[in-house]
């Protein structure tokens, strides 16, 4: 099994590298590669769509990647299991209004806006451990319980329109998507790469899922 | 709930870790990526790794010792030290670094902040400020490991690094840095008024009740501590409890 994490000059690869080469091999789930290939893309088993950074350049850096068609038509198509990570994540959905309104790729419906907690103390970004609020069986939960903490940063937050593709949140002074979901595809908006034994279990789940 | 989060700073300097008085007379602590290995497993929320020789000597040894950091370590790792430009922080990042931290760099051109923030997003952009008090009352900006005064107030360059994009403000009292007597929970509690993003509390830490000061009197989001864990004083997991017995909210381990 081939899981290729998709480098599109956007961020730091090399965590989610890490994360993902110590599961796969502890595990016996394959290998890792970090590329943008697109004949490498095509014949990958699962895919990693990370991102950091503000969301209309990490989407223009996707369109312009080779990657792009591979992926979608992996993703969308063969519907091979995809797992998206912050700005990876929202890249999901139909739109984001950070800066300036932005296409998504569209496959959740939800929309990219700024956190904005009832309580204006609160500091923006939202960065640290917060805890899950699970509201799905999903395998990609196997072994994880509510109120487990995971590592969140970041200050733009995808709104559900429909509920059944929210799969939990967290508490930041307002409900905080966390994760969603739709058939073959997971989106994380925390870093699982970064949330200790938590992280690298949820990374696991996704290893061993079959959509 | 979002955790108020507990720093390990491990001070490196030729790959070892030190930790001063003043930020001078150094004193061994040992190998990084041992410590940082430990403070993992004892429930740390982040690690952060202060180059503090970077200015003068090669980079080689950091980026060995945040690479063999991060293949260990799942937990956010910031590293700083001697960060003068993008191309510093995409090297960093490479090595394996979540976060990078900006100091003398950034009071010499605020601007390589934003070119910094706009290339890798603000969320792995730091900027460290390490200030003392002034005769006025204020609190005057210090670079250089704390050898240079600027004359830079220290509010006011807090309040123009978050306008230049920075993610998260290091806040390193000069005063107390080293003494074991406490943050200064003034100065944190103003600066951490004025912005908006994360303030990460600095120097001075003696005991674990000064941790709990830095949160609920100094108002940071973060509490960051060296000696009282290098030398064996208190684990980190002693530090959550007595924090959690405070009051305050915090990740514990199972």
């Amino acid at each position: 099994m081939l899981t290729a994490i998709i480098d599109y000059s956007s961020g730091n690869l090399h965590s989610a590298q890490k994360a993902f080469e110590k599961i796969t091999a502890l595990n016996n789930l394959g290998s890792v590669v970090v590329t943008s290939d697109p004949q490498i893309i095509s014949s990958a088993d699962r895919l990693v769509l990370p991102g950091d950074g503000a969301f209309p350049s990490c989407k223009s850096e996707l369109m312009s990647s080779e990657a792009y068609e591979a992926m979608v038509f992996s993703a969308v198509e063969k519907k091979r299991p995809f797992l998206g990570i912050c700005v990876g994540m929202q890249l999901m959905a139909i739109k984001s209004y950070e800066y300036q309104e932005t296409d998504g790729l569209g496959w959740i419906d939800g929309e990219v806006r700024k956190i904005n907690p009832k309580d204006k103390s609160l500091k923006i970004p939202h960065m640290g451990w917060n805890t899950l609020k699970i509201e799905s069986d999903h395998p990609i939960f196997k072994c994880i319980h509510n109120g487990d903490h995971v590592y969140f940063i970041h200050s733009f937050q995808m709104m559900i329109k429909k509920h059944e593709q929210r799969l939990a949140y967290t508490d930041y002074g307002t409900d905080i998507t966390a994760v969603v979901g739709k058939e073959n595809m997971v989106g994380l908006q925390f870093h699982p790469e970064k949330s200790g034994e938590i992280g690298l279990r949820i990374i696991e789940n996704f290893l061993s899922w079959s959509p | 709930m979002l955790k108020c989060r507990i720093i390990p700073c491990l001070d490196v300097a030729d790959g070892r870790v030190v930790k001063g008085i003043n930020f001078v007379g150094l004193r061994d602590a040992g190998d990084p990526v041992e410590a940082a290995e430990r403070y993992d497993k004892e429930g740390a929320d982040e690690l952060c790794f202060l180059d503090i020789n970077a200015t003068y000597q090669n980079r080689a040894t950091t980026y060995s010792i945040v690479q063999k950091t991060a293949e260990k370590c799942f937990i956010p790792l910031t590293v700083g030290g001697g960060v003068r430009s993008s191309e510093d922080v995409r090297n960093l990042l490479l090595a394996g670094a979540d976060k990078v931290s900006f100091n003398s760099a950034a009071v010499k051109n605020p601007d390589v902040i934003s070119e910094a923030a706009n290339r890798f997003g603000s969320q792995c952009i730091v900027c460290a400020i390490d200030a003392k008090a002034a005769p006025s009352g204020k609190w005057e900006l210090f670079t250089h490991g704390g050898r240079k005064p600027t004359g830079i107030d220290a509010v006011e360059f807090a309040q123009l690094i978050e306008k230049k994009g920075a993610g998260e403000i290091l806040l390193t009292s000069m005063d107390k840095d080293g003494t074991k007597s406490g943050f200064n929970l003034n100065m944190t509690r103003i600066i951490s008024n004025a912005v908006t993003i994360p303030v990460i509390a600095s120097g001075g830490v003696g005991n674990l009740d000064h941790l709990v000061d830095g949160v609920v009197r100094g108002g940071a989001s973060a509490v960051l501590a060296a000696s009282i864990f290098h030398f064996g004083e208190y684990t980190i997991d002693q530090a959550k409890k007595h924090m959690d017995k405070a009051g305050i909210p915090v990740r514990l381990n199972k």
